[in-house]
């Protein structure tokens, strides 16, 4: 625990934002209406992979009230990548999936827009748009991309890797390697080895808020976009690159944003909606249906993972291969790097090879979700590790912790581990009284860990006196997960003030200073520096002021409490007395006495925000008759280095937790044989809802990271990794059936029991 | 002089080694140095982050070293 003493982190204000929120005030991305309005939408393929021999538009633009057409052999050619920060996005990529060029590789890709004056003149038009198309055999697993003959996606793809791949058509976008000691040998010499192969399926992130945006863009060939995203400058910066602008003359206003996790980086609208724009002369609104999220923006990667460990009796785990193939969809770039390299993260094993590559399917582009690439790896490893337990008859959690890193120990990605609390929330699970509470007839109880980077990267923030003594901040991060309460509580900190006297904002890209995207589970982190350094910019100008006014040295000047203290001797210039201690009030009411305006400010690279490790515990009861499952009781356990607003970070690991178990137990993407989705809505595609769940009880773990002034780490994306594996573990106690594929839907569930399980399930 | 561990995977470039020995005050010249000695490792470098003493750095610019620091070149990682 730390040892610093806070007076507002740490408590429980209301959010600034939550009236605007429950009373339905704040303006999301479809809520903006400009005058003289354009409604946007694009035509999508009937496809999955097909050539596209011609696109005729003439009828659509003759239809009456339609004011512009696109197709993707106008939009500029761009060979333009941006980073944003944790990895470079191949903007021609993403230009080519947003609107297809001479070929269309998944079903839903767009292939033209057209702009009217109503929404349905727009879908009348949309209708009369006629595509020539020369069908092509998709291929929509891992399986059938790497298979001989396979049909080639991009058959001009040049495969990255290490050791060098062949250099011929294929659809494996990238193969790497990472290994330690001698893995094989060590395999040989284990008291026992578990080998198994697993699979998960392509899932969406879900956010309720669809896509939208509107754009205008002038005779002077400036833009404004209004949209729904994570990262404002990455749109502005995209769109300049994807519609042929310079991005001075581009401004990006960011809504509120009804979720993201992750798939809000990606741009799929806005350029269009500038180029429609363009052409008509008129602002173009764009909102995609629930129907067109599914099928057409980025969900996360569908994977094929091996598994092989090697363990003494004792429980040491001394060797490990691991073998990840993800799918990319329709353009390189799944998460498989970082799978990868958390798949052993929570693991001192001395010996391993782990393999890892990106296969290109005719799905939509992967979007990044929530730890990217980690739940899938920590669901394979996790249920070998709990396979091991059983075999050696060992407490789950006790041969994790026999095995778990520490401060010191080398991570299989390469450095050493700073203070993580990986070996402290599996002692405060196994010491929980949920890990021994009884369980009732049907049920099982499963237990998995998983672990996250966190992000850093670049932030800038500004915090404005007002003469009052209250204050402003302002940053580039949209508010997804509170964000905006946790800066204020920041400012109040380090000022001395009461929270609800700081008003925290969200900047737009011609306001705030740049600022990487909302993600990486980064803003309380490394925005939150940067306000902490904004605020503590204004206090040494208080103390400034403070100095003036008392007609002493600056350095003479303490802060204590809120308060400027005045060295011995100092007096007021007015009376003549002792000089007492000024509020930040009372300075601030003499800013235009003693310089003007007190504004601090700050920006700062950030490292990556220092590993985050959760441990979970679930209590799952099965209906052996339909397959059904119920999620009884479930605990989460998270180093979260410091909870600056701990409802805040309770209700992030609660939301982990959930998108985590519709994973594990409902949510695919179904696909037909020609590469259709065939559930692309909320009724088909099952997510979890308020009913289905328990209330998600969590376990704050703080070891400080000490890379932050109040020692908080990344917490949003950790506790969707575990999830995966604790509910395959309790469904594997439940019913004493290893399951290998997800989700486990009441099908799979009967199925697999029909075939393996034991005569008495739950036994 | 600093410590650097490129990627397990790319020890064929490395003739084998998993570490190699570097004097050098920043990133850049380290990097300017890892290319020179080994120059087939040059096209994965651009696509790596850096970790400097245990902190990882996604694009690690002008990063200084220390005479001792241990340096990993690791793939980037990308956040949601």
């Amino acid at each position: 625990m730390s040892d610093q003493t806070f007076t507002v982190v740490g408590t429980r204000p209301v959010r600034h934002d939550g009236v605007d929120k429950v009373t339905g005030r704040a303006a999301y991305g479809a809520d903006v209406h400009w005058p003289g309005l354009l409604h946007g939408v694009v035509v999508r393929s009937p496809h999955a992979h097909a050539r596209i021999l011609s696109i005729d538009t003439s009828a659509a633009e003759a239809t009456p009230g339609v004011k512009a057409v696109l197709v993707g052999r106008e939009l500029p050619e761009t060979h333009a990548s941006v980073a944003i920060g944790e990895a470079a996005i191949d903007l021609r990529d993403m230009s080519y999936s947003m609107l297809a060029r001479d070929k269309v590789l998944y079903h839903g890709q767009a292939v033209a827009a057209v702009a009217a004056t109503s929404l349905e003149i727009a879908f009348e038009a949309a209708r009369k748009v006629i595509v020539s198309y020369e069908p092509l055999q998709p291929v929509l697993t891992v399986d059938e991309a790497m298979a001989a003959g396979a049909p080639i996606l991009h058959p001009d793809l040049v495969p990255k890797g290490a050791p060098a791949p062949p250099q011929m058509p294929t659809n494996v976008a990238s193969r790497h390697e990472l290994r330690r000691g001698d893995p094989d040998a060590a395999i040989a010499r284990s008291d026992l080895v578990i080998e198994r192969e697993f699979r998960t399926p392509t899932v969406h992130q879900g956010y309720i808020e669809p896509h939208a945006c509107i754009a205008r863009c002038g005779e002077d060939g400036r833009a404004v976009v209004w949209c729904t995203t994570q990262g404002p400058f990455f749109v502005r910066d995209a769109c300049a690159a994807m519609a042929g602008l310079d991005p001075a003359h581009v401004k990006v206003v960011p809504s509120e944003i009804g979720g993201g996790f992750g798939g809000k980086i990606v741009v799929y609208l806005e350029p269009i909606a500038i180029l429609l724009s363009r052409k008509a002369q008129r602002p173009v609104k764009m909102v995609m249906s629930r129907d067109d999220v599914f099928r057409a923006t980025g969900p996360t990667s569908g994977s094929k993972i091996r598994v092989t460990l090697g363990a003494m009796r004792d429980g040491t785990l001394v060797a490990a291969r691991v073998s990840l193939w993800y799918e990319a969809g329709a353009f390189r770039g799944s998460p498989v790097g970082a799978g990868a390299m958390c798949a052993l993260a929570p693991y001192k094993i001395p010996n391993f090879f782990i393999e890892f590559a990106d296969v290109l399917v005719n799905k939509p582009k992967v979007a990044a979700y929530r730890a990217p690439g980690s739940p899938m790896a920590s669901f394979a490893v996790e249920s070998v590790v709990d396979e091991l337990a059983r075999e050696l008859n060992l407490d789950p959690i006790e041969l994790r912790l026999r095995n778990a890193n520490d401060e010191g120990d080398q991570a299989p990605y390469g450095p050493k581990y700073g203070p993580i609390g990986l070996k402290t929330l599996l002692r405060a699970a196994k010491t929980h009284p949920h890990w021994r509470a009884p369980l009732g007839p049907h049920q099982g109880r499963g237990f998995a860990i998983g672990f996250w980077f966190n992000g850093g990267m670049n932030s800038s923030a500004t915090v404005t006196l007002n003469t009052d003594g209250s204050a402003a901040v302002l940053t580039g991060n949209p508010d997804i997960g509170g964000t905006r309460a946790a800066q204020a509580m920041m400012v109040a900190e380090e000022l001395g003030i009461p929270v609800d006297r700081v008003r925290p904002g969200v900047g737009d890209t011609d306001t705030a200073g740049y600022t990487d995207l909302t993600g990486g589970s980064r803003v309380c982190f490394a925005t939150g520096m940067a306000v902490i350094r904004a605020a503590a910019d204004v206090r040494d100008e208080l103390k400034a002021r403070a100095a003036r006014m008392w007609n002493v040295e600056v350095s003479s000047v303490t802060w204590e409490q809120g308060r400027a203290v005045p060295p011995a001797g100092a007096t007021d210039a007015k009376s003549g007395a002792a000089a007492a201690p000024l509020t930040v009030a009372e300075i601030a009411s003499k800013m235009a006495h003693t310089g003007g305006p007190v504004v601090g400010r700050a920006s700062l690279y950030a490292p990556m925000a220092g590993p985050g490790f959760g441990g979970h515990i679930c209590d799952l009861e099965i209906d052996s008759e339909t397959g059904r499952s119920r999620i009884v009781r479930y605990t989460a356990f998270q180093d979260v280095g410091k909870a600056v607003h701990p409802s805040y970070v309770e209700g992030q690991i609660q939301g982990g937790v959930a998108q985590g178990i519709g994973w594990a137990l409902n949510e695919e993407y179904c696909y037909s044989r020609d590469g259709a989705m065939q559930n692309a809505g909320f009724l088909d595609y099952r997510m979890p809802v308020a009913s289905d769940l328990p209330m998600i009880e969590t376990v704050l773990i703080e070891v400080p990271n000490p890379l932050h002034p109040y020692g908080v780490r990344g917490v949003g994306e950790v506790p969707i990794v575990p999830p995966l594996a604790t509910v395959a573990n309790a469904m594997r106690a439940a019913t004493g059936v290893r399951f290998t594929e997800l989700p486990l839907s009441p099908p799979r569930v009967l199925e697999k029991i029909a075939a393996e399980a034991p005569v008495t399930v739950g036994a | 002089m600093a410590t650097v561990h490129p990627p397990s995977g790319l020890a064929q470039f490395t003739g084998g080694a998993e570490s190699v020995v570097i004097d050098a005050p920043r990133v850049p010249e380290l990097m300017a140095a890892l290319r020179r000695r080994f120059p087939q490792i040059a096209d994965h470098l651009a696509e790596m982050a850096v970790a400097i003493d245990g902190e990882i750095y996604q694009d690690p610019g002008y990063q200084p070293l220390r005479a001792d620091s241990d340096v990993h070149l690791l793939p980037r990682i990308a956040g949601g």
